[in-house]
């Protein structure tokens, strides 16, 4: 018997990406964003969310792609973490797709560096692969910080 | 649960943690009466109020220990630290049964036989009898009984109670005799029934007891009334049900009115014996839910939100009654947000207040003697913030009195009083709060620690050399560290700092530490006031809007286009500005942040800011105006980042970061180690003068002058006879423990011809003993011995040099003892020596 789950999926480009849906809080489109001087090079700045302040982070600069290269102005996916709430900066929103365990394989051995961390795993679907990150491990300070280090001098 | 129950249990765990206290202080000072009389009447409360409603076992402890404080207070028992123990385990076990009965209903399988059978023991040690004089508490003939009549209906379970708790209400054990109720002294002995209900309704009056019945019940309940939360005015229980006169029962929202009195033990805040707390804030005071005030606190910021954006355009509107209109709301919002942030705000003490117990239970058990020192209790936080703060204090208290505080046997044997010290102080700075907890033992050893995490792979061999000894001390912070040699129950599992640092960074403070060995350890942690609403000034600079909160502003300048080349000036390429004879250090804002620079002409704005003890000019491209923002902390990932205290939304709806002015000093090199400049000031004073401070050995040089030969390098001081001199080659050697021990002359090293000869004594020694002075250096195989002709002195001090080397095996020449004196090359010396050394090693 195989478990299905749901899953909210979004685009990097092409590349398809996504998150379980019981951590995303919402998706809105773009918001002004205040950037943060000597922050991390993967967190873009802040938005305000209806009166919260929430962080938002680059998935680009996260895994990083490269820059975006149409002008389209990119989508917020808010996310719940165990301790905080991030938003995550993102090219296109997909739809909520259901998939089965059986369908899930762990990242291939030659995947390494931050990406290995990141992304939990693939399901494969029909005629294409769908990644599925690691949502605890994105917003961790280790891994936000270790991506291009800043010149701010951390412990 | 029950209204009743919740009451009493609350009632009940404020009663004890006072409690605590006043143990300690007794065991201080174990002929304080009052002290006593309050802890029994306590005691007294929670017992009656058990047996009212059922709770066997807490009455039979209670009861007991009664018994014991009883004769305590009567002065018919010697207070000791065996009966402080005693007692004090009883407080726990009732806190136990407490939390079982908010758990369960019931207070728990456990009925303390061993405890009770200890407090009985006790009380029947060198009392004077089995009879204790109890004055009974409800001993008050309180008058005007007929008033209340009415009310009494459902008083007369609170009679039984009052009356005859232990026997009837419960199963409990004690025997009539103990039962004060029924045995008061001469005074009053019937007149229990009477006078209970006003004894409720007295007690009951937090909110109008005080107005009914002031005169009469002051004097005839003297300091037989239970007190709870003796000297903090307690908040009264929701006084709302109770609008009557007679507050009586039906006092407590209670909807059985018999339950009611039971909680509703409030002591006449009349009786003037008992009272800590004047009654009138006592009356006037209500209980009011956290969540009710967290919601209160959120709506007020949001409210300020709103005002600001209303403000904003209002202004840009040419509608005067609207601005009118705007103007009152802002005055209002004002207010409002003043009031809600104080609702929230306790002094620390309401977590400080039980240390003294914590810091006693635990140098108790560690065979110390510790003593606390607070300072600034009465400095206030947001309630959250004070919860949080609980444990991470309780912990950093606990390694201070295990690992930091020495034995006593230890700290006199180092010239320090066998009792240690430990201070707590807590103080408002620069819109934070401050809080210190220092101990004055044994330090952090840097080097253990270095050790300790090379051992453990924490840091690499590279790393441990380039770090810091503030560094390495910061490594405790660490998870998994722990240097303490054994790991008791209480600390030293490697799993608090870590643990510490992270609470405390959750409420967005920041910890931080000074140690000095053998003197002590100091923590200091800051907590910014978050859920602040601060006044701010809006700056902009680099395109961006910063808020700088106004705590830290001093003044703005502006520099006019004109002044602006001559107006910053340069101390060695560290620009500042001459304001008004001072200079004062300009950091560019720009600059710090790494943003783009907007105008390179134009006016200069100055922002005059303070840091701790500090002042620096800040310079932004634009100043804005004031505002008052509300501070939201900024997430974890960004916490880290030194210049930021938070961030705000203005306005206009976007997010403007908020500078930490403290940091922002930090960063640009106005600070140094230390946030306290006068401190790091001195310490740096003090570090240099400790590092300049020598110890030096003073010798006669050849030709009747002075030589002085820094200690440090030195080995040992010998006196050696001539006649073991022997010969090697050509180097005079002695045999010195077990190995050959090389011989120079200083002549020989001072003078220019650098030759070994042999002959015994110089031609100038005045000596005319066959000893030799030697002073070995080095150790193990490698050693090499110094002879000189005569040691003078062993001095310490600060030395200048005064001149420069004269010759070689000199390096420069101080002034001592108001003699010229040639400062030895130590180095030099072993440099030349090395081959005589390998010889030794060799031999």
């Amino acid at each position: 018997m195989s478990e299905q789950r749901q899953l909210c999926t979004f685009f990097l480009d092409d590349r398809f990406f996504s998150i379980e849906v019981e951590k995303v809080q919402e998706v809105i489109r773009y918001q002004t964003i205040t950037p943060v001087p000597l922050a991390p090079t993967v967190v873009c700045g802040l938005i305000n969310l209806r009166g919260q302040i929430v962080t938002a982070i680059d998935l680009r600069r996260l895994l990083q792609v490269g820059e975006r290269r149409d002008e389209r102005l990119p989508i917020n996916i808010v996310i719940q973490t165990r301790h905080s709430i991030f938003s995550l900066l993102v090219d296109r929103i997909g739809d909520v797709l259901e998939v089965d365990d059986e369908c899930f394989e762990h990242p291939p051995d030659t995947l390494d560096g931050i990406a290995r961390e990141l992304i939990r795993g693939a399901y494969k679907l029909q005629g294409r692969l769908l990644l599925v990150l690691n949502v605890e491990k994105l917003f961790s300070p280790d891994i936000l910080n270790r991506v291009a280090p800043t010149g701010v001098s951390r412990a | 649960m029950d209204d009743i129950l919740k009451e009493f249990l609350t009632e009940s765990m404020e009663g004890l943690d006072l409690l605590d206290t006043k143990f300690v202080m007794l065991e201080q000072n174990p002929e304080d009466r009052d002290t006593l009389a309050s802890i029994f009447r306590t005691i007294h409360t929670i017992k009656g109020t058990c047996g009212f409603l059922g709770f066997g076992h807490l009455e039979k402890l209670t009861h007991a220990g009664e018994n014991l404080l009883s004769l305590l207070r009567d002065g018919k028992l010697q207070f000791s630290r065996e009966i402080a123990s005693a007692l004090l385990n009883m407080l726990d076990a009732v806190r136990t049964m407490l939390g079982e009965v908010e758990r369960t209903g019931g207070d728990g399988e456990e009925g303390y036989a061993d405890l009770i059978e200890t407090l009985h023991r006790l009380k029947d040690g060198g009392s004077a009898g089995p009879t204790p004089a109890p004055p009974a508490p409800a001993e008050p003939a309180l008058p005007e009984p007929a008033a209340q009549a009415p009310e009494l209906a459902p008083i007369p379970a609170a009679d039984d109670f009052f009356l005859a708790a232990p026997t009837s209400a419960t199963d409990s054990a004690s025997p009539p005799a103990d039962d004060i109720f029924l045995a008061p002294p001469p005074s009053k002995p019937n007149n229990l029934l009477p006078p209970l209900p006003p004894l409720t309704a007295a007690s009951k009056g937090k909110t109008d007891s005080a107005a009914t019945q002031p005169a009469s019940s002051a004097t005839t309940l003297p300091d037989n009334l239970i007190f709870f939360g003796d000297p903090t005015p307690p908040a009264a229980p929701a006084a709302a049900p109770s609008p009557e006169p007679a507050p009586a029962v039906a006092v407590k929202p209670p909807p059985t009115p018999e339950a009611a009195p039971a909680p509703s033990e409030r002591p006449a805040p009349t009786t003037p014996a008992s009272v800590g707390a004047p009654p009138t804030i006592a009356e006037s005071s209500i209980r009011v839910d956290v969540p009710l005030l967290d919601k209160l606190m959120n709506l007020v910021g949001e409210l300020v939100l709103a005002r600001n954006q209303i403000l904003e355009y209002s202004v840009l509107q040419e509608n005067s009654p609207l601005l009118a209109a705007s103007q009152r709301l802002n005055l209002i919002t004002s207010e409002l947000q003043e009031g809600i942030m104080r609702t929230r705000m306790q002094p620390i003490n309401n977590i400080w207040a039980k240390f003294p117990r914590v810091v006693r239970d635990l140098s108790v058990s560690c065979g110390k003697q510790v003593r606390v020192d607070m300072e600034g209790k009465e400095t206030e936080l947001d309630k959250s913030l004070i919860e949080a703060m609980k444990d991470p204090l309780t912990h950093l208290i606990r390694n201070a009195i295990d690992h930091g505080v020495e034995l006593p046997a230890i700290r006199q044997a180092s010239g320090k009083p066998a009792e240690g010290c430990l201070s707590m102080r807590a103080y408002h700075e620069g819109g934070q709060v401050h809080i210190e907890i220092g101990d004055d033992g044994a330090g952090i050893n840097p080097a253990k620690l270095r050790n300790k995490a090379l051992e453990k792979g924490l840091i690499s061999q590279e790393r441990a050399a380039a770090m810091s000894d503030q560094d390495i001390r910061r490594l405790i912070f660490l998870p998994g560290f722990s240097t303490a040699e054994k790991i008791t129950n209480i600390s030293g599992r490697g799993v608090g700092m870590d643990v510490v640092k992270t609470n405390i960074e959750k409420i967005g403070g920041v910890i931080d530490l000074e140690s000095e060995l053998g003197r002590g350890t100091t923590f200091k942690i800051r907590i910014p006031l978050t859920l602040a609403i601060v006044p701010a000034l809006i700056v902009t600079s680099g395109k961006q809007r910063f808020a700088i909160p106004q705590v830290n502003l001093l003044e703005l300048i502006r520099v006019n286009e004109e002044q602006r080349v001559t107006a910053i000036e340069y101390v060695h390429s560290n620009p500042v500005y001459r304001l008004r004879g001072k200079l004062l250090p300009i950091v560019h804002l720009n600059r710090e942040l790494a943003l783009t620079t907007a105008s390179t002409s134009g006016v200069i704005n100055i922002v005059v800011l303070q840091a701790g003890q500090h002042q620096f000019g800040l310079v932004v491209d634009q100043i804005n105006d004031t505002q008052e923002i509300v501070v939201k902390p900024l997430d974890k990932v960004l916490q880290d980042i030194p210049v930021f205290a938070g961030a705000t939304i203005m306005g206009d709806g976007r997010v403007a970061l908020i500078l930490d002015v403290l940091g922002i000093a930090q960063q640009a090199r106005i600070l140094s180690d230390s946030h306290d400049p006068n401190l790091s000031a001195h310490s740096r004073e003090g570090r240099e003068r400790e590092a300049e401070r020598q110890t030096l050995l003073v010798v006669r040089s050849p030709g009747n002058g002075r030589l002085a030969i820094p200690l440090a390098p030195v080995s040992r001081l010998e006196e050696i006879e001539l006649k073991y001199v022997e010969s090697a080659g050509d180097v005079d050697v002695v045999q010195y423990r077990g190995q050959i021990l090389p011989l120079i002359r200083l002549k020989d090293i001072l003078s220019e011809r650098r030759s070994f000869d042999r002959s015994p004594h110089s031609e100038d020694s005045n000596s005319t003993s066959n000893l030799l002075q030697v002073i070995v250096f080095g150790d193990g195989a490698r050693r090499i011995g110094l002879v000189v002709d005569e040691i003078l002195d062993i001095i310490q001090g600060v030395f200048e040099i005064k001149g420069r080397s004269t010759r070689s095996g000199v390096s420069s020449t101080l002034v001592i003892q108001d003699r010229v004196t040639e400062l030895f090359d130590v180095q030099g010396f072993l440099r030349q020596a090395a081959p005589l050394l390998a010889l030794a090693e060799e031999a």
